[in-house]
Formats: C-alpha cells, sequence, structure tokens
C-alpha cells in the first residue's frame, strides 16, 4: 500500500504511516474484496460470504484492526452493493463480531478445522438471520434454497480465504516484531 | 493519531458494539420506512463505482474470451456441421421470409395500415451484478448524454431481459425477469391467451393465471402483451416448457446469466410503475 506524506516528514512519520497502514488494510482490503466480487462474476452471494469471512478471521485473530465502526461500514457497503434489505448485512457483521470476541480465547488456539467448523456455525447463523430478516422486512416467505446457498457459499470460501489472510497475519506479526 | 492502550480500547469497542447494533435496527426501519433514501444511497455507491467497474469489465471479458476461444476450438467441427445445416434451414425460412414480407406490404398498402413508428433504442453496458442472494439484477454503466428512465425496456441481442427500476446519473439497475418480484404481462403466441410471467430468481420463470381451458403448450412462444401499459405486444421473451410434474416455466430468450450489453428501448409507456417512480414527475416532452 503506498501513502504518501505531504509535508516535512518528523522523524517517525514513516513508521507511523507504516503502523496505520497495518492498521487500516484488513479493512480496506475486506471493502476493496467485496466491490471487486460484485462486478460479474456468476457469484450472487460471494459479497456476503466474503465480508463474513473476513470479519471472522480479523476479530478472531486480530481484533484491533477490525473494530466495530469498521464492521459496520463494511455491513453497510454490503447492503448498499446488493439488493436485500438495508440493515441486514450490518446486523449480521456486527453480531459475527461480538460473537468472536466472546469466543475468542477459546477459538484463537484451535487447529485450523476446529475453526472452521466453528466458521460453518456462523455462516450457517449469518444465512438463517438474513432469512429471517428477509421474511419478515419483505412479509412473506422466500425459498429457503438461497439462504441456504448463501451458507454454503461461505462455509465453502472460508479455507481459500483464511489462506491469504493467515499470511498477511503473518506478515503483519512479523513486522510489528521487527518495528519493536 | 491517538494512541489508546488495549483495555482501554476493548473498553470502548465493548461500549461502542451495542451501540453500533442498536443503530443497525434503526438502519433496517429507516430502509423499511423510507425505500427512496435507500435507493439514493445505492444509486450514490453504484454512480461511485461504475468507473471502477467498466475499467474492470475489460480484462474480465478479455478473460472470459480466451476461455470460449479455447472450448470453441474443440468444438469447431460439429459446429460447422450444425452451421451448415442451420443455414440451409434459413435460406429456406428467408425465402419464406421474403415472400411474407411483400404479400405484408401489398396487404397494407390496401388497408391503409399506419404501422407503429420505430422505437428509439440506447445500448448500454452491463458492468455489474446489482443482484445479491435474494435478488436478480444488473448494474449499467450510462455513457453520458444518455439519460435513461424508470420504467424502461431492457433486451438483449436474444430477447427481453428486464426493466429499468433504478436510475443514477452515471448507472441505472435493471431488475431482470428471474427475479422474485418481476411479474409480467405476457401472450402466448398460439393460442393467443394471456398469462403472467412470475420470477422466481430460479433460471426459469413460472407462467401463472392463464385462461381455463387452455394451458400453454410445450415449446409454444411467449412473448410480451400490451396489457398493462407496460411493454409493447410482441417482444420475444421466451419458449414454454413443461418440467415433470411440475408447473409451465419458460425458457427466456435473454442469455441472463452471461449479459453484456442491454438494449434500453423507450416506447414511451409509463403503464405502472413503483409509487415512488410516480412522485418524481419525468420532464418528458411529449408531441
Amino acid at each position: 500500500m503506498v501513502l504518501s506524506g505531504g509535508r516535512q516528514s518528523p522523524p517517525g512519520l514513516l513508521t507511523r504511516l507504516d503502523a496505520l497502514a497495518r492498521a487500516a488494510c484488513p479493512a480496506a482490503g475486506t471493502a476493496l474484496l467485496m466491490v471487486l466480487l460484485s462486478a460479474p462474476t456468476g457469484l450472487p452471494s460471494a459479497v456476503p460470504a466474503v465480508a463474513l469471512g473476513c470479519v471472522f478471521f480479523w476479530s478472531l485473530f486480530r481484533p484491533a484492526v477490525m473494530p466495530p465502526p469498521a464492521c459496520f461500514a463494511l455491513g453497510l457497503l454490503q447492503d448498499l452493493l446488493g439488493f436485500a434489505p438495508l440493515g441486514i448485512g450490518v446486523l449480521t457483521l456486527l453480531l459475527t463480531h461480538g460473537t468472536v470476541l466472546r469466543l475468542r480465547r477459546l477459538l484463537a488456539r484451535q487447529p485450523f478445522a476446529l475453526v472452521w467448523l466453528a466458521f460453518s456455525g456462523f455462516a450457517l447463523a449469518a444465512a438463517g438471520l438474513g432469512w429471517l430478516l428477509t421474511a419478515l422486512l419483505g412479509w412473506r416467505l422466500p425459498s429457503p434454497v438461497p439462504a441456504l446457498v448463501q451458507g454454503a457459499l461461505s462455509l465453502g470460501l472460508y479455507p481459500a480465504l483464511a489462506a491469504p489472510l493467515t499470511a498477511l497475519h503473518r506478515a503483519m506479526r512479523r513486522a510489528e516484531e521487527t518495528a519493536g | 493519531m491517538i494512541r489508546l492502550s488495549i483495555p482501554l480500547r476493548q473498553a470502548l469497542s465493548r461500549l461502542f458494539l451495542p451501540m453500533l447494533l442498536a443503530v443497525a435496527l434503526g438502519l433496517v426501519l429507516l430502509g423499511k420506512a423510507d425505500p427512496a433514501l435507500v435507493e439514493r444511497g445505492r444509486m450514490a455507491l453504484a454512480d461511485a463505482l461504475t468507473p471502477f467497474y467498466v475499467l474492470l469489465t475489460r480484462p474480465a471479458g478479455a478473460v472470459r474470451g480466451a476461455l470460449q476461444e479455447l472450448r470453441q476450438i474443440s468444438e469447431i467441427q460439429a459446429e460447422n456441421r450444425r452451421l451448415r445445416e442451420e443455414n440451409g434451414r434459413l435460406h429456406r425460412w428467408q425465402a419464406a421470409a421474403l415472400a411474407l414480407e411483400t404479400e405484408n406490404a401489398l396487404l397494407r398498402r390496401q388497408l391503409r395500415f399506419i404501422p407503429d413508428p420505430p422505437a428509439a433504442f440506447q445500448t448500454a453496458r452491463v458492468v455489474a451484478d446489482a443482484g445479491g442472494t435474494y435478488a436478480r439484477a444488473v448494474l449499467l454503466a450510462t455513457p453520458p448524454g444518455v439519460t435513461l428512465r424508470k420504467g424502461q425496456v431492457a433486451l438483449d441481442e436474444n430477447g427481453l431481459a428486464g426493466r429499468v427500476t433504478e436510475v443514477g446519473s452515471r448507472s441505472a439497475r435493471v431488475l431482470l425477469l428471474t427475479d422474485m418480484n418481476s411479474r409480467l404481462p405476457v401472450a402466448l403466441e398460439d393460442s393467443r391467451s394471456r398469462a403472467i410471467l412470475a420470477g422466481t430468481n430460479g433460471a426459469r420463470p413460472r407462467l401463472q393465471h392463464w385462461p381455463e381451458g387452455s394451458p400453454p403448450r410445450e415449446g409454444e412462444r411467449v412473448v410480451t402483451s400490451a396489457e398493462a401499459g407496460i411493454f409493447p405486444a410482441g417482444l420475444p421473451v421466451g419458449v414454454v416448457r413443461w418440467p415433470e410434474g411440475g408447473a409451465p416455466e419458460v425458457e427466456l430468450f435473454a442469455r441472463l446469466e452471461r449479459l453484456d450489453l442491454l438494449r434500453i428501448f423507450d416506447f414511451g409507456l409509463s403503464g405502472i410503475l413503483p409509487p415512488e417512480a410516480v412522485a418524481r414527475p419525468e420532464a418528458r416532452g411529449r408531441p
């Protein structure tokens, strides 16, 4: 990520910019990925799936870079990109963030398979919540198939999402260690 | 940048979360109470992102084209044979069409038939999938100088694709026929009976409410009907398919899963529009 400092740099500005970039990278990266995926890809529910996976991952392993306002903004972006009633994405992502923070101590040390299993619970719950809210707000029963597809898609995309995010997470930790 | 200690930050986030959840609930209610505001927000975002999507469609289109070419090379012989057969058949049809055209011109001359004026259309590129889990819609990038209007009809090269439902300054949303909220008055071409084509979010919308005693037949062509003043009559929609033991469905002519260009027709019909669309009067000079 390239950030340009306009004025004369006092000592430490670069370090601060570096830290700032590190802090902003996960949320900005998630937003960019969501926008990219909403271009015609043939996967209509990939945007919520990716948002959920990213929020889950960062809330679990590095909650400092995925604060609630970031979750809120990502949820709003998801709602505005999609056609679903406003607020569903925001609610889902915030609830996921809150629940993951609660379970953090328990989950963060588990092997990947167990984390994935836990995520599958989140994915299905999120799809169910989305379905329920859509039904309530539209006051009619939509078919449960899209919700199931969405849940399954988030579930299946998670490993593909987690691999680069884990690498990024490790690189960030290494950078922090060298920076002191 | 203010540096906070980690416990303080966590305490803040603990306070933040319930507050933001309340705001989210408020957003849900706001979205329910004022759909026009939400729509404006969506279109503002879409307008902002459209140039980006336009940039993105080029490499994506190149990759898709290359893949398609590879696939076609492997099937080229069978394709060639099929095309030759089809060409022969089309030649016969062309002869028939030419004969019918002359006959038609002859009859019109005798009847003083006033033909419909040719409809004006604009072409716009599909830049993004604006649907989601529960909706089927696409986002168009409108070139500068082109103004679209709600309720205009979108066709791809084969048939009807959908209607313009939301318009921004640089982009517009088209609700596809397959969307759950799409209801379309259609006519069955052979029996001339009317029916309603209802989207299900699946690939094939269903036919409903056909008149008693004349069920749609397998393979029958479905065209639009001018019933509600939304569409002109006779735009090609698709072909009736009866799945085993189910309701009749329509296989659409338009290839909705890979739309790239849409023709947006202005037939000058306003028909039934959603109430918020009527609230904003259109400045349209009608002769």
